[in-house]
């Protein structure tokens, strides 16, 4: 039994390893031209359309104990201000006197505007098979109203600084049974998990390319992911405690993420695979 | 569905089919069969024998058709790399003049047949849509022209990607 | 419950270019869920579309249609302004309709 499990375990370890390889083999070209192609295909039918047409629903339609739509909710740019709202989060907000993305703001409008406790409103934010989530759909619909406009975080209150270098700092810790971290997969050029390319996340460009098209239609879950979502599934891969959705790290490590990206226009959500 | 229900669904006209549903309480289905009707077209049962079939021939067969042909005025468009079997894109056009269906196999799927267009007077014998593979397979566009059935084939690789970016 | 299907209607030509996005898990009955039971099958089956009360368009699926199925054809006869209609069923008898004026 002991055997088995250290057996396993060493599979897992050489496996990862092995698995970040460098994109320098010979002959990969065309099969990288033939994704390239593949991407573009997916591209022309974005099921997370689908998302968007429903969180726009849902934005308008009043909801829970308070009856109320999200209308009146404060994204960054003033009360039911959608557009452009997306591209200037994370940022601070004196109402609650922290720093949000846009799905811990969306939990406080949900429990300010809705009278949804944030236990609630949190339960269930990963849709599945026979699972839609409202906060994908509004993650989506918000999103997708700030396409093609520059990523433009601000770092100008002192909160907002404190969460960029937090999250700078969890970006090149490393821990856990595997000494892993974000680093370790998204710290240097060319690297990728079989034919995935892993943006060097600490690089303008890569940045941009990566954050810019979250959320996304993801093919191989067929469904919409957030931003939070992408964060939370890095931790489980890195065997770190779960990151608890909407959580003061998850905005800061996010902080870090968008401010490298600014510049960068948005095109979310995107398709991926 | 019970057998009585698919027999009765099987022999009788559009109209029927409704007034069954209704009395079943199904209103879903009879939603669909009056939606049917309002189009012109009488509520055709799903035709499960064609969905089990395993290979291209045994499709042509369940679909009412003697073996098909190979034809190049059949054009499957499709990525020769799917980064993911779950959603493979993918249009077929066939230049066969009376193209009356289109159907689209996956050869290595546990059943072969993905779907199948019947394609109306004044539709273009065009269709795209996206299905599912297993694994890398060949793919084939089964078309019924003129009463006779023509197939053409196009490979396409699988491969199994990272974690999405 | 089923949600609207995302459907564009317009002109090319002389011709209507239809694209339907559809939610639909399209469960082949072969996957298993997280606690290893096995998830039934449930699929869309058929689709018709019409326009002017004349089938225009008429498919049937099987499972293996990825999920949130996407859809493309043409069809000639349409005008601006003028409905397409779109409705599907599936496996469990749950069905839907959507109309989409053509631009």
């Amino acid at each position: 039994m002991i055997k088995r499990i250290v057996t396993s375990v060493l599979v897992t370890v050489l496996f990862s390893t092995a698995s970040i390889a460098q994109n320098n083999n010979q002959g990969g070209d065309s099969t990288i031209a033939g994704i390239e192609k593949y991407r573009q295909a997916l591209a022309d039918a974005n099921p997370a359309e689908l998302w968007e047409a429903r969180g726009e629903e849902m934005w308008k339609q009043p909801a829970g104990p308070k009856n109320a739509s999200f209308e009146k909710c404060d994204l960054g740019l003033g009360a039911g201000v959608v557009k452009g709202v997306y591209a200037i989060l994370p940022k601070y907000f004196a109402d609650t006197d922290k720093v949000q993305d846009l799905e811990s703001r969306l939990v406080t409008c949900m429990g300010e505007l809705q009278g949804i406790a944030a236990a609630d409103a949190t339960k269930v934010v990963f849709g599945s098979s026979g699972v839609k989530t409202d906060m994908e759909a509004l993650v989506a619909y918000v999103a997708g109203e700030s396409r093609n406009l520059p990523i433009k975080v601000s770092l100008a209150h002192p909160k907002e600084k404190m969460a960029y270098e937090v999250g700078k700092k969890m970006f090149f810790y490393r821990g856990g049974t595997h000494d892993f971290g974000c680093v370790t997969c998204h710290g240097a050029d060319n690297s990728r998990i079989r034919l995935q390319d892993l943006p060097n996340l600490s690089k303008k460009e890569p940045a941009q390319r990566a954050y810019s098209t979250w959320p996304a239609y993801r093919v191989s879950q067929g469904e919409v992911r957030s931003f939070q979502w992408r964060l939370f599934d890095c931790f489980r891969q890195q065997r770190f405690p779960q990151l608890a959705f909407g959580s003061e790290g998850s905005v800061a490590l996010t902080m870090f993420l968008a401010y490298n990206a600014n510049g960068g226009a948005l095109n979310a959500p995107a398709i991926k695979r | 569905m019970n057998k009585t229900r698919r027999a009765v669904l099987q022999s009788s006209s559009g109209f029927s089919v409704m007034a069954l549903a209704a009395a079943n309480g199904l209103f879903t289905s009879n939603a669909f069969a009056q939606a049917a009707a309002a189009a012109g077209k009488p509520v055709a049962e799903w035709n499960k024998a064609a969905f089990d079939t395993k290979s291209l021939q045994a499709t042509a067969t369940a679909l009412g058709g003697g073996t098909a042909v190979e034809s190049r005025d059949i054009i499957i468009s499709a990525p020769d790399i799917a980064e993911d079997g779950r959603v493979v894109p993918l249009n077929v056009t066939s230049k066969l003049a009376k193209t009356e269906a289109i159907a689209i196999l996956v050869e290595k799927n546990p059943n072969a047949l993905a779907a199948n267009f019947a394609i109306p007077e004044g539709t273009e014998p065009f269709v795209k849509t996206a299905v599912k593979m297993g694994q890398s397979s060949n793919i084939h566009a089964l078309v019924k022209a003129d009463g006779k059935y023509y197939f053409a084939t196009r490979e396409v690789k699988v491969t199994l990607g990272g974690c999405g970016g | 419950m089923a949600y609207p299907m995302k459907i564009r209607a317009s002109m090319m030509g002389d011709k209507v270019v239809v694209k339907a996005l559809i939610t639909h898990d399209m469960e082949t009955g072969l996957a298993k869920d997280s606690s290893g039971k096995t998830i039934p099958a449930w699929f869309i089956q058929q689709l018709i579309g019409s326009h002017n009360g004349k089938t225009i368009f008429n498919a049937q699926f099987g499972p293996s249609v990825s999920k949130n199925p996407s859809l493309e054809f043409r069809f000639s006869g349409g005008k601006v302004g003028e409905k397409v209609k779109l409705t599907w069923i599936d496996n469990k008898g749950e069905t839907r309709s959507d109309e989409k004026e053509i631009a």
